[in-house]
């Protein structure tokens, strides 16, 4: 047996050993583990999975042991990934640090910064939100205008931040502020500071879908130490951008991530629309279902070709812009597919006369909406396509 | 299972695009077209096609052949694809060797495999007999008499049915239900008694047949697998050929593609590129997805024909439905984004939008292959 055979089978040993039964189901978005100061586990299995799996530095499998990882390498997170998967193992701790803010900070972070602000995130001990987006710096994020005001050993930041997903509830929030008014990319810099800090207020969004966890936040006088810049002063732009390719991979997976939650088109067609044999009985729509489920399987596919390119050091850069439009885009599709097949059953808004599973489709369709305008519009990943991947002049 | 080529399926992916581009450019199509040439293709070309071996390329080296697998042969039809190169690749290497190696006895695998590989021989699966490809509604019947069978019937839509000395001839033996049982298949040679072969010009500038039986005697050696039963053993060799076409097609649409983004960066307006346009920049990003989901479909069920995926079905009506819906919206987009130019014979880009319809209708359009998909998955 070579060694990554033998680590597999380790693993597989240890999963079955350590991840309580009930946390090999599928996952409701509201059982998430999300840590911070305040974590909320929804049962004890949940935090005891939690727990072991922060001791074995399996929250953050490839980092360095030394911020709260094992050290694995690529190959063997590839082998934990599949033997959880295999096994239905839920992911024990999710987070905006984790999946955003870490792959920056381990980049572009100073050692202190990263022994700070890393073994926290991997113990999920704290919960961070994105200061990104302005009322005036959407689409156009480099417009932003919050700014942090030089002080030589601290920074006051003063302005207002929107859709910062979790503010409410997070600890910690990694930030773009001016701190250069000559220059609009080269003015931004990336900071990291605490939600408690005097003078930080936050307010939540109701959507069109209802409650959210998008708020609007505000600074008002803001003291931030100077250690807590990362980057140059001016220079927190390349720092955005490439988190930014995090954020949109994540995203793009929306609609496959929630693994069993997620109801999958045909299966409410047949509920609805099926005759004994489970065939959907209208053809237009079967048509248009069979094309959907066609499209998520080779959008799969391509996922994994992707990955198994950047393994072998061959991706293509503008992948995250592709994956971010399609996966957002289907997930649009689907919901109004899933919609057309449940007619008024799934139009209902709230009440006792409607099934909780078809109240929820109701506001995941209307949630999805919102899917392709967050973390960069559909529109400005085919420009990002069309420049970066193509070559299309400006 | 990888969606990754390894390194011989690479050198052998290079090798077929400098040998296409060097030897059967779009100006050789032209020229067959033009001249009406009674071939439909160069038989020098296929002499040096046969030179690199690939005629043989699904046949095991038992049978004279290399069996490098469909990996390999979907590099040289992608290839292909690329300069709309007219050869018997499809039908003589890609449907008819498989369908010989799945159905025939030793004796007719031992006289015809090495034949194939050595590219001497060329056939012609006889099949279709609608218009829109539907492989088990077959009129066409061979009767049992005391010396073998009597084929009657017509096909259509015949690829290379005018240039081949055999046809792979696919007729009922029994009415059954359903439709798929009571086929059979026999190896007839074109020039047998009662054969009437008519070639048909199609708009992609090359060829098919339409082809009369009738009262066609055959001895009982022609029969092609067992008497009712060819359809199991047929099905996965027209998967196989779907997934083959889609990798062809997928060559059609990443041409027609870049050709197409080089003009948007070439051709001017208003005194910019007109690829400055965001209008037209986000249809090229359009494109550019789709030929993406294509070129993992296509990868992945050309790795489960080498594997014998028991996926197999399903991932060949997805590799062709993918392949037709992306090829209809990037030669016709091609066209569009070239403007005016686009419409003149005089450029080639009209050659991939002609070449492109023809070969979504073989075997199965988009609408056959997602109604095909929605059955094998159950709804």
């Amino acid at each position: 047996m070579d060694a990554l055979s033998e680590f597999r089978a380790e693993t597989r040993a240890w999963l079955i050993e350590n991840c309580p039964a009930p946390m090999r189901t599928p996952m409701p978005e509201e059982e998430r583990v999300w840590g911070g100061r305040n974590p909320v586990f929804k049962t004890p299995a949940s935090k005891l999975w939690f727990e072991r799996m922060v001791a074995r530095g399996w929250t953050v499998p490839t980092w360095p042991k030394a911020y709260g990882g094992d050290g694995l390498s690529k190959d063997q997170a590839l082998v934990l990934g599949e033997e959880m998967a295999n096994l239905g193992c839920r992911n024990p701790l999710f987070g905006f640090g984790i999946s955003m803010l870490a792959p920056v900070l381990l980049k572009y972070g100073t050692e202190v910064q990263k022994i700070e602000h890393l073994p926290p995130i991997a113990r999920g001990e704290i919960r961070w939100c994105q200061g990104y987006s302005e009322p005036n710096a959407g689409s156009d994020l480099a417009n932003l205008q919050t700014k942090a005001e030089d002080q030589g050993d601290h920074f006051v930041v003063t302005g207002q931040k929107i859709w910062t997903s979790y503010a409410n509830l997070a600890d910690w929030i990694f930030c773009l502020v001016r701190t250069d008014t000559r220059s609009k990319q080269g003015g931004i810099s990336f900071m990291l500071f605490d939600m408690t800090s005097p003078g930080v207020s936050t307010r939540p969004i109701a959507l069109i879908s209802g409650a959210s966890a998008f708020c609007e936040t505000f600074f008002d006088q803001v003291q931030v130490p100077r250690r807590n810049l990362v980057g140059e002063l001016n220079a927190g732009w390349t720092i955005a951008k490439e988190l930014l390719q995090h954020e949109r991979g994540m995203i793009s997976q929306i609609g496959r991530t929630l693994g069993g939650t997620v109801p999958s088109v045909d299966k409410v067609a047949q509920r609805y629309l099926g005759d004994a044999a489970g065939r959907i009985t209208e053809p237009a729509l079967r048509d248009a279902i069979a094309q959907h489920v066609m499209n998520d399987r080779a959008f799969e596919l391509t996922v994994r070709r992707a990955n198994e390119e950047n393994s072998a050091g061959a991706g293509a850069g503008g992948a995250s812009s592709m994956f971010k439009y399609y996966g957002t885009e289907q997930n649009k599709r689907k919901y109004e597919l899933i919609l057309k097949c449940a007619g008024s059953q799934a139009l209902g808004w709230e009440g006792d006369e409607f099934l909780p599973e078809d109240l929820q489709i109701c506001r995941s369709w209307l949630r999805s909406k919102g899917n392709s305008i967050e973390g960069g519009t559909s529109e400005i990943q085919l420009n990002v396509i069309a420049k970066r991947v193509l070559g299309l002049p400006d | 299972m990888s969606l990754i080529l390894n390194e011989e399926q690479t050198l052998l992916k290079h090798t077929a695009r400098e040998f296409f581009r060097a030897k059967a450019p779009i100006k050789a199509l032209r020229t067959l077209r033009d001249e009406k040439n009674v071939q439909g293709f160069e038989r020098a070309l296929w002499a040096e096609i046969t030179t690199l071996g690939w005629p043989g390329i699904l046949i095991p080296e038992a049978y004279g052949g290399v069996g490098f697998g469909y990996q390999g042969l979907g590099q040289i039809l992608e290839e292909s694809g690329r300069t709309l190169a007219a050869s018997p690749l499809i039908a003589t290497v890609l449907l008819a060797a498989p369908l010989i190696l799945a159905a025939g006895n030793e004796t007719q695998k031992q006289r015809f495999l090495p034949a194939i590989a050595s590219g001497e021989i060329l056939f012609a699966l006889a099949l279709d007999e609608r218009p829109r490809h539907a492989p088990s509604h077959i009129t066409t019947t061979a009767v049992t008499t005391t010396a073998g069978y009597v084929l009657n019937g017509r096909k259509g839509f015949v690829l290379d049915g005018h240039v081949a000395d055999y046809l792979l001839v696919v007729a009922r033996t029994a009415d059954s239900s359903p439709a798929e049982t009571g086929l059979s298949g026999f190896l007839v040679a074109t020039n047998t008694p009662g054969i009437t072969v008519e070639r048909t010009f199609l708009v992609d500038g090359r060829n098919a047949a339409n082809i009369v039986f009738e009262n066609v005697a055959l001895m009982s050696e022609a029969l092609l697998g067992p008497q009712d039963a060819l359809y199991p053993l047929l099905e996965p060799v027209l998967d196989g050929a779907r997934i083959g076409l889609a990798a062809e097609m997928l060559g059609n649409g990443l041409e027609a593609f870049e050709r197409t983004v080089a003009y948007l960066k070439l051709r001017t307006q208003f005194g910019v590129p007109i690829g400055s346009f965001q209008a037209l920049k986000h249809r090229a990003a359009l494109m550019y997805c789709e030929l993406e989901l294509t070129t993992s479909a296509v990868r992945e069920a050309l790795t489960a024909l080498d594997e014998q995926g028991a996926d197999l079905a399903a991932l060949a009506s997805l590799a062709k439905a993918k392949a037709c819906e992306m090829l209809e919206l990037v030669t016709s987009e091609a066209v569009q984004l070239h403007g005016g130019i686009g419409m003149t014979d005089a450029e080639e880009i009209g050659f991939f939008l002609k070449r492109a319809r023809v070969a979504q209708q073989l075997f199965g359009d988009a609408s056959f292959q997602r109604e095909r998909y929605a059955t094998l998955l159950g709804f």
